[in-house]
């Protein structure tokens, strides 16, 4: 019975995907893999991994902070992540795309560089660079400062959840050898952690992926979704090319589950291996069942 | 070696440790004794400033531990002193604490390599030679889930040995341990104590204690209750609580 209601309905939507006129699929083929196009699928998949690599770069240092003794350290590593969770990535981005309107000059040097030189009396800023915030603000790099801001809040709490998971005798044992806390993180905390942050990191590209479509905030303008959308409203073609940017999305995003497929199964057949292993050695060996 | 002086400890309002005085000359095998929760691990624990203590002296070697000392009052080390005194004290622990992710020989070398700077064929060298003397050169490229729980434990003597201690303290070495692989780290400690390594063992091993150890305390409620020597201690034990310990261990 529900096998034929489920029938019934696929024909029905099939017929209607296939006769309706608005929907234009030679249009969407025809326009599909344009130059433009096929530039806004370059430029989406580089945002989602240099968005992700910095993020992930963020949260690593982040949830470090968070697990400082300092408790000035600590609560500024909070303070972050309240803060980038809190506001939704649109409006984080379309702030970002406004960057221009808040100063239009961003200098990177001394801090306090101007009140300094005119207290000493030189007549420099001691600006080491400075960038004009119009041009920073425009496109690829104000969304990548967005996506990666707010992808870093996340990726904290993620890394946090992984360094939680490795047994604090791990800890004490480097203690024991002399490391300090930076190199016992890096050396025998970190890499026993990637086993948990992997697979939700895997999601999180997937979203990351999805959300440059939010770039239109900025805007990014050689995006993919912004692309389609060009195109579609000046060629009055909207359905045939949502319809592209949707097949588009579903074809990427789907490589990228493949590939998390893959990477979690990998990361779940060592450890299995392992077990497995072990458990010939016990029966094996004339000790019988040693101690994990 | 290790010398402390009135320690005290608490986790929150249970004194663990309420006035610890005790001594350990180089070269010794010094055995801690007692009954779960009397503190002696935590005793342990201070001598490498795993633990911080809350009054009190401990010195190693001649040095004050995690504190230095100004004029008269007591200033807590930074970490990279506290890292450089651990360097010289080695720890087993009860459940092993080997690097997962690492193998066996790896576990050795690690502390050389980044602790030391040592280059890595010198680190290599070195973790083959203890591997060999600890027993496992067969079983150098093997991560610890492929070990048994004593294989485990040597590479863990091992690891500490690396780093050339002038002093190891073992946490209950042999506790998580199947019986008939305890005397397989045994033997290892013992040929230790052979070389002349001044070691503090926190033990239920009465039988090592009387045949390796020069020196043997009985603690109870955070308070050495008896000490001496080992034979003398575990045969003719004194103490009304040291009796009845011994009664149900022996």
């Amino acid at each position: 019975m529900a096998t034929a209601v489920i029938a019934v309905l696929t024909a029905m939507f099939a017929n209607m995907v296939m006769t309706n006129k608005v929907f234009n699929w030679s249009f969407m083929l025809d326009n599909m893999f344009n130059a433009p196009v096929l530039e806004g699928v370059r430029t989406t998949l580089l945002m989602t991994i240099e968005a992700m690599i910095l993020g992930v770069g963020i949260g690593i240092v982040l949830a470090v902070m968070r697990l400082s003794p300092n408790p000035i350290v600590n609560g500024a590593a909070w303070l972050y992540v309240w803060f980038f969770r809190a506001i939704p990535r649109y409006v984080l981005l379309t702030v970002c795309g406004g960057l221009g309107i808040f100063y239009s000059t961003y200098r990177i040097g001394v801090p306090f560089g101007s009140q300094l030189a005119s207290l000493l009396g030189l007549s420099s800023d001691l600006s080491i660079l400075s960038l004009n915030g119009n041009q920073i603000a425009r496109g690829f790099v104000a969304g990548l400062l967005g996506l990666a801001l707010s992808e870093g809040a996340y990726m904290a709490e993620i890394v946090r959840a992984g360094i939680a998971s490795v047994d604090t005798g791990q800890q004490e044992a480097a203690s024991a050898l002399g490391m300090s806390r930076m190199l016992t993180m890096r050396r025998i905390v970190l890499p026993q952690a990637m086993r948990i942050i992997v697979p939700p990191t895997g999601n999180e590209t997937i979203a990351m992926l999805k959300d440059t479509s939010l770039l239109l905030a900025i805007p990014v303008t050689n995006e993919l979704f912004f692309q389609t959308q060009a195109i579609g409203n000046r060629t009055f073609q909207i359905v045939p090319m949502l319809m592209a940017a949707l097949l588009w999305y579903l074809a990427l995003s789907s490589v990228l589950m493949v590939g998390q497929f893959f990477l979690e199964k990998r990361f779940a057949r060592g450890f299995d291996q392992r077990q497995a292993r072990l458990k010939i050695m016990q029966v094996e060996s004339e000790h019988g069942a040693g101690a994990m | 070696m290790v010398r402390a002086e009135q320690i005290y400890k608490s986790f929150g309002h249970v004194e663990v440790l309420r006035g610890i005085d005790l001594e350990v000359a180089p070269g010794e095998v010094f055995c801690i004794v007692g009954p779960s929760g009397s503190g002696k691990s935590t005793f342990l624990r201070c001598i490498n400033h795993l633990e911080k203590i809350d009054a009190g002296r401990l010195y190693v070697d001649g040095d004050l531990v995690g504190y230095k000392q100004r004029g008269d009052r007591l200033h807590e080390q930074r970490e990279r002193d506290v890292c450089a005194q651990r360097r010289d004290i080695g720890m087993v622990f009860q459940r092993f604490n080997l690097f997962p992710h690492l193998s066996a020989l790896e576990n050795v070398m690690e502390a050389p390599i980044r602790v030391r700077k040592e280059s890595r064929a010198v680190a290599q060298e070195q973790a083959v030679r203890l591997l060999d003397r600890v027993g496992l050169a067969d079983r150098r490229a093997m991560y610890p889930s492929q070990l048994s729980g004593g294989q485990q434990q040597r590479v863990a003597i091992a690891r500490a040995l690396a780093m050339q201690p002038k002093l190891m303290l073992f946490d209950e070495p042999t506790s998580a341990l199947d019986p008939e692989l305890v005397g397989e780290v045994l033997d290892v400690m013992r040929g230790l104590a052979e070389e002349g390594m001044t070691m503090v063992v926190v033990t239920h091993e009465m039988g090592f204690a009387r045949e390796v150890g020069d020196a043997l305390v009985f603690m109870d409620e955070g308070v050495v209750v008896e000490a001496g020597k080992p034979r003398e201690v575990l045969s003719n034990p004194r103490h009304r609580r040291t009796q009845a310990f011994l009664s149900k261990v022996l």
